[in-house]
């Protein structure tokens, strides 16, 4: 716990800020309203602030820092290095400690906690939630019509172990993760089936919980710890060359959160690309876009192995929108807690997207699929959107 | 200063309620651009159309509020400071481009347009904005119209200036202009040419035509190491007495290397003294022979490890490097104090060894990044404002610095503008009489001073402008 006053900021990442300003136009909170206060550079001078004592901690300024998505495309974009990823962590953990949060973000929060501490609960949840959907339930809120249809979820295979397709060269562990398996079985399923084909056996720890990201990317580093310490009991003492994770959120969040795992975290893309897959035995002939998930390519900075992926399919054309960089607007529970804002980027988003005028629009995280998904329904679009391993692994399946 | 609650009231009925911010905690986060100096304004208004923006200014003259124009605030002047505080018009709203001609070869754009969003966009009709400030990822072509913005490529393409036809600005008294027009050439009083460049001073900006240029067809991109800054110095002498003007000639020192190469990986060598980077484009046998020229004056004159890009990817990620490495420096220490004099070019070794010797006299480390072909150095003094100490020395150096420009026969500023930063140096290099001339173009445009005042000229209340009296530093400094 904390007893000095934003203790868990550190004054030297604050520091590293020179206030030049090249983050500005990459966020998509300024980007949307034009202001200093909503943007990476202000942000950062708010908490300075905060913390030399230059500002008193006022509710209304919280406001700033709830408006951030927390996407770090200013942090691939600046120069100096800031860290803003951490910063803007250790802003929002103080926030919640200090102020009274609203009945939204206690509940959400409440709810997070809860359902991330055992994964039956989700599953639970899962359940429920895909009965709902079959008498038409979930489409009375808001939430509920966000939500893809839900197939039934992704189980491991007995064993825990799925074999290498030919010769086994590698050994990986898979995250299943929390909210993968019962959103988007089938991205997993695919990223599996795309690993055994790259020669990689792929185990399925029993143990593994929630890796923590959507704690704290909303300001519960406790709890996020927590997490932490169970999942590290489990990948500790175990043998297995890399830690392979679909899910852009995950995956920053493990490279940034857990340093025991240094250099063993692997975006699926990352690492298809670094060990190679067989050559595809089929075409798939379709128009596809690319939506950089953020913390995919600005928290890892994995912008071209998607891509490189993609191209490597015959017959698929590739056609880039103007901003593919640029946040959807989704950002973890964003989208439920800042549903304004988060409309206008998407809204943004789309018109880039729709202007491609492809079949399918390809990402790498849930998250972000889902808020496309919804976006694209809305406008009455019939442009689906894939995770990269469902579109790579068509090449596959003749 | 607060404003009367009638005033607000009066800009909310202007501009709409939701853009005005009059939070005094909101405001602090407003007071500082890319420079060092800070002082908040009493509102942040933004509107979202020259009507508004003319409303907004009759308020201001009525009231005799200070008016002072704001895009992405990346100067590094000063310029969109409000140190006088009142009304900081906000134009991040007005980021439409409103057309693209191909055929005339022009845009018309709105002041909140990023300066690097018209080349993306320009591109598509295979043109491209040629003014390109480093900072061209956020700052908006406003701002680069006001400050007369340059950029590594004004070496051979010119400033903005040489790029607006013609601009809509709303004056002091809240009156609509057109200064300019469509053709290059301008008849008569050449108006606009008095407005870009006056650094917020005379006139809002609320559109301006721009000049396009056809994307060339061939680019090469040469990257070469020099074991000494007065090596580098000297070979840019050389090129361009050689009756060579590349497209871009920058040079970055050792330090400067060591800052970006740290982000960017870009390949430039560390063990350099200094690096230059040079460009040229036009049709492929010309750049192939300006390039095979150049190679043999830089290797004249102890450049080695020459490397020419291979790729656009390549390209662009050298122009990264050096298009971020003042940002960068923020790896070295966490604040800079940057001047951006300008000497005639035969005097670059001088001036280096001039700028090299007060940074070793005051014990502060500077980086050198700069538009070596034009002159314009960019000296960053590099320090950390948390230490108090040293504050008055990183004011003297910079002086000092200036000083030696001035004394070798340059101006204060390239590109930056002078803003807050430089106005008490204007004395050095105009003469009273001078002064008074562009006095009376101010007093003709803005009887009553509302328009970014204590800017420019200098303010006889604020003999030492930078780091002393109401600057961010000092609050911040306080804080601490």
């Amino acid at each position: 716990m904390t007893t000095q006053p934003f203790a868990r900021l550190n004054d030297d990442d604050l520091a590293t800020c020179v206030h030049c300003g090249l983050c500005l136009d990459a966020c998509p909170t300024f980007r949307q309203t034009g202001l200093e206060t909503e943007s990476p550079r202000g942000r950062i001078y708010l908490m300075t602030q905060w913390k030399r004592g230059g500002l008193p901690f006022t509710e209304d300024q919280a406001r700033h820092i709830d408006l951030c998505l927390g996407c770090r495309t200013c942090e691939a974009v600046c120069p100096s290095g800031v860290p803003y990823g951490r910063i803007i962590e250790a802003g929002r953990s103080e926030v919640e400690h200090i102020r009274r949060p609203t009945p939204k973000r206690w509940l959400a929060r409440t709810a997070l906690r809860q359902l991330l501490a055992k994964p039956r609960r989700l599953r639970t949840a899962g359940a429920v939630t895909r009965a709902a959907q079959k008498v038409g339930l979930t489409s009375l809120v808001r939430s509920g019509r966000q939500l893809p249809a839900l197939r039934p979820r992704f189980q491991p295979p007995a064993g825990g172990i799925a074999p290498a397709i030919g010769p086994r060269k590698h050994r990986v562990a898979f995250l299943v993760g929390c909210v993968m398996p019962i959103l988007y079985p089938q991205s997993h399923e695919a990223a599996v089936k795309l690993l055994q084909l790259a020669g990689c056996e792929v185990w399925f720890p029993r143990a593994e919980r929630c890796c923590g990201a959507l704690l704290a990317h909303n300001g519960d580093l406790d709890g996020a710890e927590r997490l932490r310490d169970v999942n590290m009991q489990v990948y500790r003492d175990s043998n297995f060359e890399a830690l392979i994770v679909d899910s852009a959120g995950c995956g920053a969040h493990l490279k940034d959160f857990y340093p025991e795992l240094e250099g063993r975290v692997k975006d699926l893309s990352e690492w298809l690309v670094d060990v190679g897959l067989p050559t595809p035995a089929g075409e798939v002939t379709m128009r596809v876009t690319y939506q950089d998930a953020c913390h995919l390519a600005h928290a890892q900075r994995i912008k071209k192995q998607p891509r490189d992926l993609i191209r490597s399919i015959p017959g698929v054309e590739l056609v880039e929108m103007r901003h593919p960089d640029i946040c959807c607007g989704a950002a973890g529970l964003y989208s439920t807690l800042e549903p304004a804002m988060s409309a206008r980027i998407l809204q943004e988003k789309l018109d880039d997207v729709l202007s491609t005028r492809a079949e399918v629009v390809v990402t790498g995280n849930p998250g972000c699929q889902m808020q496309l998904e919804s976006g694209l329904r809305s406008r009455g679009s019939t442009m689906r959107v894939e995770h990269v391993a469902e579109l790579v692994v068509r090449a596959f399946l003749h | 200063m607060m404003l009367a609650p009638s005033v607000i009231e009066e800009l909310r009925r202007a501009v709409g309620k939701e853009f005005v911010i009059d939070s005094s905690n909101d405001l602090r986060i407003f007071e500082r651009d890319a420079s060092i100096e800070g002082c908040a304004p009493d509102a942040v208004v933004l509107p979202a159309n020259v009507a508004e923006v003319s409303a907004v200014i009759k308020i201001a003259s009525k009231n005799r509020i200070p008016v002072v124009a704001r895009g992405a605030g990346t100067g590094l002047s000063g310029g969109a400071v409000t140190i006088r505080g009142g009304i900081a018009l906000q134009v991040t709203r007005m980021r439409r481009i409103l057309e693209i001609d191909p055929v005339a070869q022009t845009a018309l754009v709105e002041p909140g347009v990023v300066n690097q969003e018209l080349s993306l966009v320009a591109a598509t009709h295979k043109l491209f904005y040629a003014p390109d400030p480093s900072s061209q990822k956020a700052c908006t072509i406003g701002g680069n119209a006001a400050e007369n913005s340059g950029g590594p490529h004004c070496l051979y393409y010119g400033v903005t200036t040489n790029h607006v036809l013609g601009m809509e600005v709303v004056l002091a008294d809240g009156s609509v202009h057109w200064v300019g027009g469509d053709a290059p050439d301008r008849v008569g009083l050449d108006l606009c040419g008095v407005l870009v460049g006056s650094e917020g001073t005379l006139c809002a900006i609320t559109k301006v035509k721009v000049r396009l240029l056809r994307t060339p067809p061939s680019v090469a991109t040469l990257l070469a190491a020099f074991p000494t800054i007065e090596a580098a110095s000297q070979a840019v002498s050389a090129v361009i007495g050689h009756g060579i003007v590349p497209a871009a000639l920058e040079m970055m020192d050792s330090v400067t290397v060591g800052a970006v190469e740290a982000h960017y990986h870009a390949g430039y060598p560390t063990d350099a003294g200094a690096v230059l980077l040079v460009e040229v484009d036009g049709i492929a046998e010309s750049t192939l022979e300006l390039m095979t020229a150049i190679r043999k004056v830089l290797a004249d004159h102890h450049g080695y490890a020459m490397r020419e890009a291979q790729s656009p990817a390549e390209r662009d990620l050298l122009w990264a490097g050096r298009k971020g490495a003042i940002g960068a420096l923020g790896r070295i220490k966490p604040n800079y104090y940057l001047h951006d004099g300008v000497v005639p070019r035969s005097r670059l070794p001088q001036i280096l060894s001039a700028v090299g010797e007060i940074g070793v006299h005051y014990k502060l480390p500077v980086a050198n990044v700069f538009h070596a072909g034009d002159g314009n150095l960019h000296p960053n003094i590099l320090f950390d404002l948390r230490d108090r100490e040293v504050l008055p020395q990183v004011e003297s150096a910079g002086e000092e610095m200036l000083r030696a420009v001035v004394e070798l026969g340059g101006a204060l500023s390239g590109e930056h503008g002078i803003g807050l930063e430089k106005s008490a140096f204007m004395p050095w290099v105009f003469s009273e009489d001078d002064l008074d001339a562009m006095k009376l173009v101010k007093h003709a445009l803005d009887a009553h001073g509302i328009m970014n005042p204590g800017k420019i000229f200098p303010d006889p209340e604020r003999k030492m402008p930078h780091l002393a009296g109401r600057t961010g530093l000092a609050i911040e400094a306080k804080w601490w």
